[in-house]
């Protein structure tokens, strides 16, 4: 962004402020992350910063957080992470595997009703969470599911869908078909062709979309809230009622783990992203 | 053409038209088959639900069903002056199956909604009706009490005839409908949901506001700048976008507390005094400052993705035919972008007008949404009904704009990261 020498003043001057405003809400959007960091390190019993920190002495900080995260007595977050892992993981499965075939039917130039069935689709995307946390409760409640695992499984597919439905449509968008005619023309099967053709060269959107379905389950609170008993407590309802109840720094060791994790999906995310569009060739 | 020509056949003797025909279905029918099993998890487990709710918010069969001969022999009256010996009569029968059934409490409660005085009136005919000789039921029930003898509580129970009502979402507009059916507002003091709709509304509007204007340079800026350096100022863009909502909003908490960073920060530059630190949560100014920023990644993605597909050299045009660098942006730039200021807009409007968690947490008293509300008519007073009511409303509202989003920008143009 360097200017030309024969930039006037006044448009000099106007540069360097469109960069300081850049710069504030560059900081805005990520320095809110980085006062956890620190703080959760906090020897004492306090969200802010002690005086020793401020002098960075040393015995003003302590893993203590930490140590009560993963050893303290009576603790949820063991219990929280167990389930919220084993809730991602099955909603994910389930997510990608209806929202790809899914995806590959709405591809489909034969695809009847093609902008209704897309709306549908990715209605619970739209829809604000409260009312769709409401909805699905009366279902769950209805079909005897509520306060159980299955019941916030099959919850987190129908958000996570939409997600897996967009981005494999996306991808598929710049798919070459006569690849798959080719491979049928060569004697393949459907499910072959599938496999052997399709899968690997959409496999880049599949996996983003499962990462967007993973990352909206286990950061979901508002449909859990409503349908989890104490047994299908998750990491987000044990922050909710932290956050809510007192605010302790346990709640700011956790999240930093979750800071570092969600670090780990973006880059995942991005070179996958890189990848597809090189195989699609759309890189610039 | 293949009707001048008649037919011609594909080499299994069937007209090349039908055949073609045949084969268009047969890829349509497994198109379809391969949406079908979403589709129907989706139809099942949550359009069939949010319909549900629909039901649940106009339902009013618990009158309907506890008092079916009264409401049946009221069909003929016109309610102009007392009701005949008949209704008395089916009144005096509905009345004693409930007692037997201990459910005349659950009547007294329903009644009581509609007209006050209700409760007390019910309980001495309950206590009368033991006694009661048979025939001659008016007379009997009139001498009960003598708000039994006004025609204005017979005229309050034939309104809660019918099987559904809007009485929900009149409530949930802070109206009612009064004795004579007209729909009429609530006290003054009493109208609390308005103001709720009202504030979601300007909430909603200012966040989308100050996102646009937050994200339109940065969004230009990551857009004009080499690959190399963009890439690394987009991780700012994309790491609070993919970190969990409760951190960042335990980030917001942290800060905006009142022994939190930024206040500490105002009192070492002296811009308030220690002992006067202002309140910056639980109040509308948590509320904007955290909803901005959990926002603002999807405000800039969508401007972005538009602002990168613009070439430079537009903008060089431009400056050739001798216009300054601010004409240039105005008159060339700046309409190109606007399906990605659309998308955006809408996208965060979307998105605020919804939003229940950081509000509860950051939002206090002040700062509190309609999905708050909702949420507590679920959860605290169990008014699942009022609570669909009210969902409904600002789910139709949404709609309403999503319709609007999908005529400006097409739903398949959703772009994520």
């Amino acid at each position: 962004m360097a200017l030309p020498k024969y930039t006037e003043p006044h448009y000099r001057i106007w540069h360097y402020v469109y960069i300081f405003i850049c710069t504030c809400v560059f900081f805005f959007l990520i320095a809110p992350l980085f006062v956890i960091f620190p703080l959760s390190f906090n020897a004492e019993e306090f969200l802010s910063f002690s005086e020793g920190m401020k002098n960075l002495d040393p015995d003003a900080f302590s893993l203590r957080w930490y140590k009560d995260m993963i050893y303290g007595t009576k603790n949820p977050w063991g219990l929280a992470a167990k389930n919220s892992f084993i809730i991602a993981i099955f909603a994910t499965l389930g997510s990608v595997l209806l929202g790809t075939v899914a995806a590959l039917g709405l591809s489909s130039r034969h695809m009847p009703y093609k902008g209704l069935i897309m709306a549908t689709l990715i209605s619970p995307m739209i829809v604000p969470l409260i009312i769709s946390g409401v909805a699905i409760f009366f279902f769950m409640a209805k079909a005897g599911l509520a306060a159980t695992h299955t019941g916030i499984v099959l919850a987190h597919i129908i958000l996570g869908t939409p997600f897996v439905v967009i981005t494999v449509t996306a991808t598929l968008s710049g798919f070459d078909h006569s690849v798959t005619r080719a491979a049928s023309s060569l004697g393949s099967d459907p499910v072959n062709t599938f496999m052997k053709i399709t899968l690997p060269l959409i496999l880049p959107g599949v996996i983003s979309g499962g990462l967007f379905a993973f990352v909206t389950s286990f950061d979901e609170v508002v449909v859990v809230l409503f349908l989890a008993g104490l047994e299908n407590t998750t990491i987000p309802i044990q922050m909710w009622t932290g956050l809510r109840e007192q605010l302790s720094p346990t709640i700011l060791a956790v999240a930093t783990c979750l800071i570092i994790l969600s670090t780990l999906i973006l880059v995942t995310a991005e070179l996958l992203r890189r990848r597809s569009e090189r195989l699609r060739g759309i890189n610039r | 053409m293949s009707s001048e020509t008649g037919k011609i056949l594909t080499t299994d003797g069937i007209p090349l038209e039908v055949s073609l025909k045949k084969a268009e279905r047969k890829n349509k029918i497994k198109a379809f088959l391969l949406v079908a099993p979403l589709l129907l998890f989706l139809l099942i487990t949550y359009i069939f639900p949010i319909g549900d709710m629909l039901m649940r918010s106009v339902d009013d069969k618990m009158v309907t069903e506890m008092l079916p001969k009264t409401f049946k022999s009221m069909e003929n009256w016109d309610g102009n002056e007392m009701p005949p010996e008949e209704v008395f009569e089916a009144f005096y029968l509905d009345f004693q199956k409930l007692v037997e059934e201990k459910r005349d409490g659950k009547l007294s409660t329903q009644l009581n909604y509609t007209k006050n005085g209700f409760k007390s009136i019910l309980k001495k005919l309950r206590r009368k009706a033991k006694n009661f000789e048979e025939g001659n039921y008016k007379e009997q029930i009139m001498s009960v009490h003598k708000r039994w003898a006004d025609v204005e509580y017979w005229r309050a129970i034939k309104r809660r005839a019918p099987a559904f009502t809007s009485a929900k979402y009149l409530k949930g507009m802070d109206m009612y409908k009064n004795e004579e059916g007209e729909i009429v507002n609530v006290e003054e003091d009493r109208r609390i949901h308005r103001v709720l709709w009202l504030r979601t509304l300007e909430i909603a509007f200012f966040v989308t506001l100050l996102c646009f204007l937050m994200a339109y340079p940065i969004a230009h800026l990551l857009a004009t700048l080499p690959m190399k350096y963009s890439n690394l100022l987009m991780i700012c863009v994309l790491l609070p976008f993919w970190t969990s909502l409760l951190v960042r909003t335990a980030s917001w908490m942290i800060l905006l507390q009142q022994q939190g960073v930024v206040n500490d920060f105002f009192v070492m530059i002296g811009l308030v005094a220690d002992d006067n630190r202002p309140e910056m949560m639980y109040n509308k100014t948590g509320t904007y400052v955290a909803m901005t920023q959990i926002l603002l990644p999807f405000m800039v993605l969508p401007l972005y993705s538009v602002m990168k597909t613009i070439s430079p050299s537009l903008m060089r045009a431009g400056k050739s035919l001798g216009g300054t660098p601010f004409i240039t942006f105005w008159k060339v730039y700046f309409p190109l972008t606007i399906p990605g200021i659309g998308a955006g807009c809408l996208l965060v409007f979307i998105l605020a007008i919804g939003y229940y968690i950081t509000p509860a947490l950051v939002g206090g008293a002040s700062g509190t949404l309609i999905s708050n509300q909702i949420a507590f008519h679920m959860k605290s007073t169990l008014d699942w009904s009022f609570a669909s009511a009210m969902g409904l409303m600002l789910l139709a509202g949404v709609l309403a704009i999503y319709w609007v989003y999908n005529k400006l920008v097409g739903i398949d143009n959703i772009k994520l990261g």
